[in-house]
Protein backbone atom coordinates (compact mmCIF):
# COMPACT_ATOMS: atom_id res chain seq x y z
CA UNK A 1 0.00 0.00 0.00
CA UNK A 2 2.82 2.40 0.79
CA UNK A 3 4.03 2.26 -2.82
CA UNK A 4 1.05 4.11 -4.28
CA UNK A 5 0.24 6.04 -1.16
CA UNK A 6 -2.00 8.92 -2.07
CA UNK A 7 -3.27 11.83 0.02
CA UNK A 8 -5.73 14.66 -0.52
CA UNK A 9 -4.27 18.01 0.52
CA UNK A 10 -5.67 20.56 -1.94
CA UNK A 11 -8.83 20.81 -4.07
CA UNK A 12 -6.80 20.50 -7.26
CA UNK A 13 -4.75 17.44 -6.23
CA UNK A 14 -6.89 15.29 -8.52
CA UNK A 15 -6.96 15.81 -12.28
CA UNK A 16 -10.27 16.40 -14.06
CA UNK A 17 -10.22 12.75 -15.20
CA UNK A 18 -9.54 11.47 -11.69
CA UNK A 19 -12.37 13.62 -10.39
CA UNK A 20 -14.69 12.17 -13.00
CA UNK A 21 -13.92 8.70 -11.68
CA UNK A 22 -14.41 9.83 -8.12
CA UNK A 23 -17.75 11.46 -8.97
CA UNK A 24 -18.86 8.39 -10.92
CA UNK A 25 -18.20 6.31 -7.83
CA UNK A 26 -20.05 8.84 -5.68
CA UNK A 27 -23.01 8.83 -8.08
CA UNK A 28 -23.12 5.05 -7.95
CA UNK A 29 -23.03 5.16 -4.15
CA UNK A 30 -26.05 7.47 -4.25
CA UNK A 31 -27.96 4.92 -6.32
CA UNK A 32 -26.74 1.72 -4.69
CA UNK A 33 -25.82 2.62 -1.14
CA UNK A 34 -26.35 -0.89 0.18
CA UNK A 35 -23.89 -2.36 -2.31
CA UNK A 36 -21.17 -0.44 -0.53
CA UNK A 37 -21.95 -1.35 3.03
CA UNK A 38 -19.13 -3.89 3.35
CA UNK A 39 -16.47 -2.30 1.15
CA UNK A 40 -14.39 -1.26 4.11
CA UNK A 41 -15.09 -4.12 6.49
CA UNK A 42 -12.18 -4.32 8.88
CA UNK A 43 -10.81 -0.89 7.99
CA UNK A 44 -10.41 1.95 10.45
CA UNK A 45 -10.65 5.68 9.79
CA UNK A 46 -8.95 8.01 12.27
CA UNK A 47 -10.49 11.46 12.55
CA UNK A 48 -7.80 13.71 14.05
CA UNK A 49 -9.54 16.99 14.70
CA UNK A 50 -7.29 19.52 16.45
CA UNK A 51 -10.21 21.94 16.47
CA UNK A 52 -13.88 21.09 16.61
CA UNK A 53 -15.85 20.95 13.38
CA UNK A 54 -18.70 18.69 14.20
CA UNK A 55 -20.38 18.59 10.81
CA UNK A 56 -17.23 17.76 8.87
CA UNK A 57 -16.17 15.13 11.41
CA UNK A 58 -19.57 13.46 11.45
CA UNK A 59 -19.63 13.41 7.67
CA UNK A 60 -16.27 11.59 7.57
CA UNK A 61 -17.25 9.20 10.33
CA UNK A 62 -20.60 8.43 8.74
CA UNK A 63 -18.87 7.84 5.42
CA UNK A 64 -16.62 5.19 6.96
CA UNK A 65 -19.43 3.59 8.97
CA UNK A 66 -21.61 3.40 5.83
CA UNK A 67 -18.75 1.58 4.11
CA UNK A 68 -18.66 -0.99 6.89
CA UNK A 69 -15.50 0.37 8.50
CA UNK A 70 -14.90 1.68 11.98
CA UNK A 71 -13.77 4.96 13.42
CA UNK A 72 -11.33 6.20 16.06
CA UNK A 73 -10.12 9.72 16.76
CA UNK A 74 -10.27 12.90 18.75
CA UNK A 75 -12.44 15.93 18.23
CA UNK A 76 -10.38 18.70 19.73
CA UNK A 77 -6.78 19.12 20.73
CA UNK A 78 -7.35 19.62 24.45
CA UNK A 79 -8.61 16.07 24.93
CA UNK A 80 -5.55 14.41 23.44
CA UNK A 81 -1.80 14.06 23.82
CA UNK A 82 -1.59 17.01 21.47
CA UNK A 83 -2.26 19.26 24.43
CA UNK A 84 0.96 17.93 25.92
CA UNK A 85 2.79 19.36 22.92
CA UNK A 86 3.15 16.30 20.72
CA UNK A 87 4.12 17.23 17.17
CA UNK A 88 1.88 16.50 14.20
CA UNK A 89 4.63 14.27 12.81
CA UNK A 90 4.69 12.12 15.95
CA UNK A 91 0.91 11.98 16.19
CA UNK A 92 0.51 10.67 12.65
CA UNK A 93 3.27 8.09 13.18
CA UNK A 94 1.24 6.74 16.09
CA UNK A 95 -2.09 6.98 14.24
CA UNK A 96 -0.51 5.26 11.21
CA UNK A 97 0.05 2.15 13.27
CA UNK A 98 -3.61 2.04 14.43
CA UNK A 99 -5.70 3.12 11.44
CA UNK A 100 -5.84 2.59 7.66
CA UNK A 101 -6.71 6.16 6.69
CA UNK A 102 -6.79 9.53 8.46
CA UNK A 103 -8.85 12.69 8.11
CA UNK A 104 -7.13 15.61 9.79
CA UNK A 105 -8.40 19.04 10.71
CA UNK A 106 -5.97 21.53 12.18
CA UNK A 107 -6.06 25.27 12.88
CA UNK A 108 -2.54 25.69 11.49
CA UNK A 109 -2.09 25.94 7.73
CA UNK A 110 -0.12 23.08 6.20
CA UNK A 111 -0.46 20.73 9.19
CA UNK A 112 -2.05 17.91 7.15
CA UNK A 113 0.86 18.18 4.72
CA UNK A 114 3.29 17.61 7.58
CA UNK A 115 1.18 14.62 8.57
CA UNK A 116 1.17 13.23 5.02
CA UNK A 117 4.95 13.53 4.81
CA UNK A 118 5.32 11.35 7.91
CA UNK A 119 2.49 8.91 7.28
CA UNK A 120 2.29 5.39 5.93
CA UNK A 121 -1.51 5.70 5.51
CA UNK A 122 -3.50 8.10 3.29
CA UNK A 123 -4.17 11.48 4.90
CA UNK A 124 -7.14 13.66 3.95
CA UNK A 125 -7.02 17.35 4.72
CA UNK A 126 -10.32 18.04 6.48
CA UNK A 127 -9.54 21.76 6.72
CA UNK A 128 -6.32 23.53 7.70
CA UNK A 129 -7.12 26.99 9.01
CA UNK A 130 -8.01 29.40 6.24
CA UNK A 131 -5.88 27.47 3.78
CA UNK A 132 -7.64 24.49 2.15
CA UNK A 133 -10.75 22.42 2.71
CA UNK A 134 -10.71 20.13 -0.33
CA UNK A 135 -13.62 17.87 0.61
CA UNK A 136 -15.89 20.95 0.74
CA UNK A 137 -14.87 21.78 -2.83
CA UNK A 138 -15.39 18.16 -3.92
CA UNK A 139 -18.82 18.27 -2.28
CA UNK A 140 -19.71 21.44 -4.17
CA UNK A 141 -18.51 20.00 -7.49
CA UNK A 142 -20.41 16.74 -7.01
CA UNK A 143 -23.57 18.66 -6.04
CA UNK A 144 -23.37 20.79 -9.18
CA UNK A 145 -22.61 17.77 -11.38
CA UNK A 146 -25.50 15.79 -9.93
CA UNK A 147 -28.12 18.54 -9.90
CA UNK A 148 -27.21 20.37 -13.09
CA UNK A 149 -26.21 17.19 -14.88
CA UNK A 150 -22.71 18.30 -15.85
CA UNK A 151 -19.76 20.38 -14.73
CA UNK A 152 -19.99 23.04 -17.38
CA UNK A 153 -22.50 24.83 -19.57
CA UNK A 154 -24.08 27.00 -16.88
CA UNK A 155 -24.22 30.44 -15.32
CA UNK A 156 -23.33 30.36 -11.66
CA UNK A 157 -23.92 33.20 -9.23
CA UNK A 158 -21.74 33.48 -6.15
CA UNK A 159 -23.25 35.73 -3.55
CA UNK A 160 -22.08 37.27 -0.29
CA UNK A 161 -18.59 37.65 1.09
CA UNK A 162 -16.46 36.91 -1.95
CA UNK A 163 -13.34 38.53 -0.54
CA UNK A 164 -12.60 36.41 2.52
CA UNK A 165 -14.59 33.31 1.64
CA UNK A 166 -12.13 30.47 1.12
CA UNK A 167 -14.93 28.13 0.04
CA UNK A 168 -15.85 30.41 -2.82
CA UNK A 169 -12.26 30.92 -3.97
CA UNK A 170 -11.62 27.16 -4.02
CA UNK A 171 -14.81 26.51 -5.94
CA UNK A 172 -14.04 29.14 -8.59
CA UNK A 173 -10.49 27.84 -8.96
CA UNK A 174 -11.81 24.31 -9.40
CA UNK A 175 -14.49 25.35 -11.91
CA UNK A 176 -11.94 27.13 -14.09
CA UNK A 177 -10.94 23.68 -15.38
CA UNK A 178 -14.37 23.12 -16.96
CA UNK A 179 -15.99 24.57 -20.10
CA UNK A 180 -18.73 27.10 -20.80
CA UNK A 181 -19.17 28.53 -17.35
CA UNK A 182 -20.21 32.14 -16.84
CA UNK A 183 -19.59 33.59 -13.39
CA UNK A 184 -21.75 36.24 -11.75
CA UNK A 185 -20.22 37.73 -8.62
CA UNK A 186 -22.75 39.33 -6.31
CA UNK A 187 -21.25 41.23 -3.39
CA UNK A 188 -20.85 44.64 -1.81
CA UNK A 189 -17.89 46.63 -3.17
CA UNK A 190 -15.96 45.97 0.03
CA UNK A 191 -16.24 42.22 -0.36
CA UNK A 192 -15.48 41.69 -4.05
CA UNK A 193 -13.52 38.68 -5.30
CA UNK A 194 -9.77 39.23 -4.96
CA UNK A 195 -7.64 40.25 -7.94
CA UNK A 196 -5.91 36.91 -8.26
CA UNK A 197 -9.25 35.24 -9.01
CA UNK A 198 -10.08 37.86 -11.64
CA UNK A 199 -6.61 37.37 -13.16
CA UNK A 200 -7.17 33.63 -13.25
CA UNK A 201 -10.48 34.06 -15.09
CA UNK A 202 -8.97 36.50 -17.58
CA UNK A 203 -6.02 34.20 -18.26
CA UNK A 204 -8.46 31.42 -19.08
CA UNK A 205 -10.79 33.62 -21.16
CA UNK A 206 -13.67 32.94 -18.81
CA UNK A 207 -16.54 35.41 -18.77
CA UNK A 208 -17.76 37.01 -15.56
CA UNK A 209 -19.66 40.00 -14.26
CA UNK A 210 -19.70 41.75 -10.91
CA UNK A 211 -22.91 43.17 -9.50
CA UNK A 212 -24.11 44.62 -6.21
CA UNK A 213 -27.69 43.33 -6.02
CA UNK A 214 -28.79 39.71 -6.15
CA UNK A 215 -32.23 40.47 -7.59
CA UNK A 216 -30.70 42.14 -10.66
CA UNK A 217 -29.22 38.86 -11.87
CA UNK A 218 -31.47 36.26 -10.32
CA UNK A 219 -33.29 35.42 -13.56
CA UNK A 220 -30.17 34.40 -15.47
CA UNK A 221 -28.70 31.98 -12.94
CA UNK A 222 -28.63 28.18 -13.26
CA UNK A 223 -26.90 27.85 -9.92
CA UNK A 224 -26.67 30.18 -6.97
CA UNK A 225 -23.97 29.67 -4.34
CA UNK A 226 -24.82 31.63 -1.20
CA UNK A 227 -22.38 32.61 1.55
CA UNK A 228 -22.77 34.70 4.64
CA UNK A 229 -22.03 38.42 4.78
CA UNK A 230 -20.65 39.05 8.24
CA UNK A 231 -21.32 42.32 9.94
CA UNK A 232 -17.69 42.60 11.11
CA UNK A 233 -16.52 42.80 7.50
CA UNK A 234 -18.12 46.19 7.01
CA UNK A 235 -16.45 49.48 7.77
CA UNK A 236 -19.53 50.90 9.43
CA UNK A 237 -22.95 49.91 10.70
CA UNK A 238 -24.75 52.15 8.20
CA UNK A 239 -23.32 50.36 5.18
CA UNK A 240 -24.17 47.03 6.71
CA UNK A 241 -27.79 47.94 7.34
CA UNK A 242 -28.10 49.52 3.88
CA UNK A 243 -26.65 46.53 2.06
CA UNK A 244 -27.46 43.40 4.03
CA UNK A 245 -30.89 42.84 2.48
CA UNK A 246 -29.33 42.60 -0.98
CA UNK A 247 -27.68 39.39 0.13
CA UNK A 248 -30.52 37.70 1.93
CA UNK A 249 -32.28 35.11 -0.16
CA UNK A 250 -36.04 35.03 0.38
CA UNK A 251 -39.21 33.95 -1.43
CA UNK A 252 -39.45 37.27 -3.29
CA UNK A 253 -36.05 36.86 -4.88
CA UNK A 254 -36.67 33.17 -5.54
CA UNK A 255 -39.75 34.20 -7.55
CA UNK A 256 -37.40 35.88 -10.05
CA UNK A 257 -35.30 32.75 -10.57
CA UNK A 258 -35.51 30.03 -13.20
CA UNK A 259 -37.69 27.03 -12.47
CA UNK A 260 -34.70 24.69 -12.54
CA UNK A 261 -32.18 26.79 -10.66
CA UNK A 262 -30.41 25.26 -7.64
CA UNK A 263 -29.39 27.09 -4.47
CA UNK A 264 -26.23 25.89 -2.73
CA UNK A 265 -24.71 26.93 0.59
CA UNK A 266 -21.76 25.41 2.49
CA UNK A 267 -23.66 25.64 5.82
CA UNK A 268 -24.04 26.56 8.59
CA UNK A 269 -26.51 29.18 7.49
CA UNK A 270 -27.32 32.08 9.78
CA UNK A 271 -29.82 34.44 8.20
CA UNK A 272 -28.63 34.79 4.60
CA UNK A 273 -31.25 32.31 3.43
CA UNK A 274 -34.69 32.77 4.94
CA UNK A 275 -36.17 29.54 6.29
CA UNK A 276 -39.18 30.09 3.99
CA UNK A 277 -36.88 29.16 1.07
CA UNK A 278 -36.20 25.70 2.54
CA UNK A 279 -39.44 24.24 1.19
CA UNK A 280 -38.69 25.51 -2.32
CA UNK A 281 -37.65 22.51 -4.45
CA UNK A 282 -34.75 24.59 -5.77
CA UNK A 283 -33.18 24.79 -2.31
CA UNK A 284 -30.37 22.25 -2.55
CA UNK A 285 -28.23 23.02 0.50
CA UNK A 286 -29.41 20.03 2.52
CA UNK A 287 -28.99 17.74 -0.50
CA UNK A 288 -25.48 19.18 -0.66
CA UNK A 289 -24.79 17.67 2.76
CA UNK A 290 -25.76 14.27 1.36
CA UNK A 291 -23.45 14.73 -1.59
CA UNK A 292 -20.74 15.56 0.94
CA UNK A 293 -21.26 12.12 2.43
CA UNK A 294 -21.19 10.35 -0.95
CA UNK A 295 -18.06 12.15 -2.06
CA UNK A 296 -16.26 11.31 1.21
CA UNK A 297 -17.28 7.67 0.81
CA UNK A 298 -15.94 7.70 -2.75
CA UNK A 299 -12.78 9.41 -1.55
CA UNK A 300 -12.12 6.85 1.17
CA UNK A 301 -12.62 4.04 -1.37
CA UNK A 302 -10.31 5.75 -3.86
CA UNK A 303 -7.52 6.42 -1.37
CA UNK A 304 -7.77 2.89 0.02
CA UNK A 305 -7.64 1.64 -3.57
CA UNK A 306 -10.92 -0.22 -3.27
CA UNK A 307 -12.74 1.16 -6.30
CA UNK A 308 -11.65 -1.62 -8.69
CA UNK A 309 -13.37 -4.21 -6.56
CA UNK A 310 -16.48 -2.10 -6.84
CA UNK A 311 -16.34 -1.83 -10.62
CA UNK A 312 -16.04 -5.64 -10.86
CA UNK A 313 -19.01 -6.05 -8.60
CA UNK A 314 -20.90 -3.49 -10.64
CA UNK A 315 -20.33 -5.67 -13.70
CA UNK A 316 -21.49 -8.75 -11.84
CA UNK A 317 -24.66 -6.97 -10.86
CA UNK A 318 -25.37 -6.02 -14.45
CA UNK A 319 -25.18 -9.59 -15.74
CA UNK B 1 42.13 48.12 -3.03
CA UNK B 2 43.21 45.84 -0.24
CA UNK B 3 44.92 42.88 -1.84
CA UNK B 4 44.17 39.42 -0.64
CA UNK B 5 46.37 36.74 -2.16
CA UNK B 6 45.38 34.96 -5.32
CA UNK B 7 43.65 31.63 -5.04
CA UNK B 8 44.53 28.52 -7.02
CA UNK B 9 41.12 26.89 -7.29
CA UNK B 10 37.77 28.11 -6.04
CA UNK B 11 35.42 31.04 -6.42
CA UNK B 12 35.51 34.76 -6.28
CA UNK B 13 32.04 36.05 -5.55
CA UNK B 14 31.97 39.66 -6.63
CA UNK B 15 29.42 42.48 -6.53
CA UNK B 16 27.84 41.29 -3.31
CA UNK B 17 25.65 44.02 -1.87
CA UNK B 18 27.63 45.63 0.96
CA UNK B 19 26.84 43.98 4.27
CA UNK B 20 25.54 40.72 2.88
CA UNK B 21 28.80 38.75 2.80
CA UNK B 22 28.36 37.18 6.23
CA UNK B 23 24.86 36.06 5.34
CA UNK B 24 26.21 34.37 2.24
CA UNK B 25 29.08 32.90 4.26
CA UNK B 26 26.53 31.17 6.47
CA UNK B 27 24.14 30.08 3.71
CA UNK B 28 26.92 28.49 1.68
CA UNK B 29 27.95 26.58 4.78
CA UNK B 30 31.47 28.03 4.66
CA UNK B 31 31.61 28.01 8.44
CA UNK B 32 31.51 24.23 8.26
CA UNK B 33 34.30 23.83 5.69
CA UNK B 34 37.97 24.12 6.55
CA UNK B 35 38.93 25.87 3.35
CA UNK B 36 40.51 29.31 3.12
CA UNK B 37 37.97 32.09 2.92
CA UNK B 38 38.64 35.78 2.50
CA UNK B 39 35.82 38.16 3.29
CA UNK B 40 36.27 41.64 1.94
CA UNK B 41 33.73 44.11 3.26
CA UNK B 42 32.90 47.54 1.93
CA UNK B 43 35.25 47.43 -1.03
CA UNK B 44 34.95 50.46 -3.31
CA UNK B 45 32.98 49.85 -6.47
CA UNK B 46 32.38 52.22 -9.36
CA UNK B 47 28.96 50.76 -10.01
CA UNK B 48 27.73 49.98 -6.53
CA UNK B 49 29.57 52.49 -4.36
CA UNK B 50 30.38 49.83 -1.80
CA UNK B 51 30.36 46.11 -2.23
CA UNK B 52 31.46 42.92 -0.50
CA UNK B 53 33.63 40.22 -2.05
CA UNK B 54 34.10 36.62 -0.98
CA UNK B 55 37.08 34.54 -2.04
CA UNK B 56 36.79 30.86 -1.36
CA UNK B 57 39.59 28.40 -2.00
CA UNK B 58 38.01 25.01 -2.54
CA UNK B 59 37.21 22.29 -5.01
CA UNK B 60 34.71 23.98 -7.34
CA UNK B 61 32.26 21.10 -7.04
CA UNK B 62 31.92 21.33 -3.29
CA UNK B 63 29.67 24.39 -3.19
CA UNK B 64 26.02 24.59 -4.17
CA UNK B 65 25.71 28.11 -5.46
CA UNK B 66 22.00 28.07 -6.33
CA UNK B 67 21.16 29.77 -3.10
CA UNK B 68 23.16 32.83 -4.24
CA UNK B 69 20.59 33.49 -6.93
CA UNK B 70 17.92 33.63 -4.27
CA UNK B 71 19.89 35.98 -2.04
CA UNK B 72 20.99 38.29 -4.84
CA UNK B 73 21.14 37.41 -8.51
CA UNK B 74 23.46 40.33 -9.24
CA UNK B 75 26.37 38.53 -7.63
CA UNK B 76 29.09 37.68 -10.12
CA UNK B 77 30.50 34.20 -9.72
CA UNK B 78 34.03 33.82 -11.05
CA UNK B 79 35.30 30.26 -11.18
CA UNK B 80 39.06 30.05 -10.61
CA UNK B 81 41.30 27.24 -11.76
CA UNK B 82 45.10 27.32 -11.70
CA UNK B 83 44.95 30.92 -10.55
CA UNK B 84 42.90 32.16 -13.51
CA UNK B 85 39.25 32.99 -14.04
CA UNK B 86 38.02 30.16 -16.25
CA UNK B 87 34.31 30.82 -16.13
CA UNK B 88 31.73 33.37 -15.11
CA UNK B 89 28.95 31.18 -13.84
CA UNK B 90 25.32 32.15 -14.36
CA UNK B 91 23.02 31.87 -11.38
CA UNK B 92 19.67 30.12 -11.51
CA UNK B 93 16.90 30.45 -9.00
CA UNK B 94 16.62 27.20 -7.04
CA UNK B 95 13.27 25.44 -7.34
CA UNK B 96 13.31 24.76 -3.64
CA UNK B 97 14.99 26.40 -0.69
CA UNK B 98 15.41 24.41 2.47
CA UNK B 99 16.23 25.86 5.88
CA UNK B 100 17.42 29.21 4.61
CA UNK B 101 14.42 31.39 5.30
CA UNK B 102 11.48 31.01 7.64
CA UNK B 103 7.78 31.51 7.07
CA UNK B 104 6.43 34.62 8.76
CA UNK B 105 2.81 33.53 8.70
CA UNK B 106 1.77 33.04 12.34
CA UNK B 107 -1.00 30.66 11.20
CA UNK B 108 1.54 28.37 9.51
CA UNK B 109 2.30 24.95 10.99
CA UNK B 110 6.01 25.76 10.65
CA UNK B 111 5.57 28.31 13.43
CA UNK B 112 4.93 25.58 16.02
CA UNK B 113 5.96 22.16 14.72
CA UNK B 114 9.32 21.08 16.13
CA UNK B 115 12.02 19.74 13.84
CA UNK B 116 10.17 20.74 10.69
CA UNK B 117 12.38 21.82 7.78
CA UNK B 118 11.52 25.27 6.44
CA UNK B 119 10.88 24.70 2.77
CA UNK B 120 9.96 27.26 0.13
CA UNK B 121 9.19 26.58 -3.52
CA UNK B 122 9.68 28.82 -6.53
CA UNK B 123 6.11 29.81 -7.42
CA UNK B 124 6.87 32.40 -10.11
CA UNK B 125 10.29 32.42 -11.73
CA UNK B 126 9.77 35.66 -13.59
CA UNK B 127 8.71 37.61 -10.53
CA UNK B 128 11.09 35.65 -8.27
CA UNK B 129 8.32 34.70 -5.89
CA UNK B 130 8.88 31.97 -3.34
CA UNK B 131 6.06 30.48 -1.31
CA UNK B 132 6.05 28.42 1.86
CA UNK B 133 5.52 24.75 1.08
CA UNK B 134 3.11 24.39 4.00
CA UNK B 135 0.87 27.46 3.90
CA UNK B 136 1.69 28.93 0.45
CA UNK B 137 2.36 32.35 1.99
CA UNK B 138 4.53 34.53 -0.21
CA UNK B 139 8.02 35.22 1.11
CA UNK B 140 8.50 38.95 1.53
CA UNK B 141 11.72 40.44 0.21
CA UNK B 142 11.92 42.88 3.12
CA UNK B 143 12.42 39.99 5.51
CA UNK B 144 15.38 38.61 3.54
CA UNK B 145 18.03 40.54 5.39
CA UNK B 146 16.68 39.57 8.78
CA UNK B 147 18.02 36.05 8.50
ZN1 LIG C 1 4.18 28.86 5.99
Amino acid sequence: MTNNLRHLMKPLDFSVEELEQLFDTAADIEKNMSAYSHKCDGNILATCFYEPSTRTRLSFETAMLRLGGQVIGFSDASSSSVSKGESVADTIRVISSFADICAMRHPKEGAPMVAAANSIIPVINAGDGGHHHPTQTLTDLLTIRSLHGSLGGFTIGLCGDLKFGRTVHSLITALVRYKDIHFVFISPKELKVPDYIIDLLNENNITYEEVIKLEDVMSKLDLLYMTRVQKERFFNEEDYIRLRDFYILNEEKMALAKENMHVLHPLPRVNEISVEVDKDPRAAYFKQVQYGLYVRMALILTLLDKTDAHINQGLLRTF
Amino acid sequence: MLNVGKIEEGFVLDHIKAGRSMQIYRHLGLDKLDCTVAIIKNARSNVMGKKDILKVECDIDTLDLDILAFIDHNITVNVIKEGEIVEKRALFLPHQIKDVIKCHNPRCISSIEQGLPHIFYLADEEKEIYRCQYCDEKYQESAKTEN
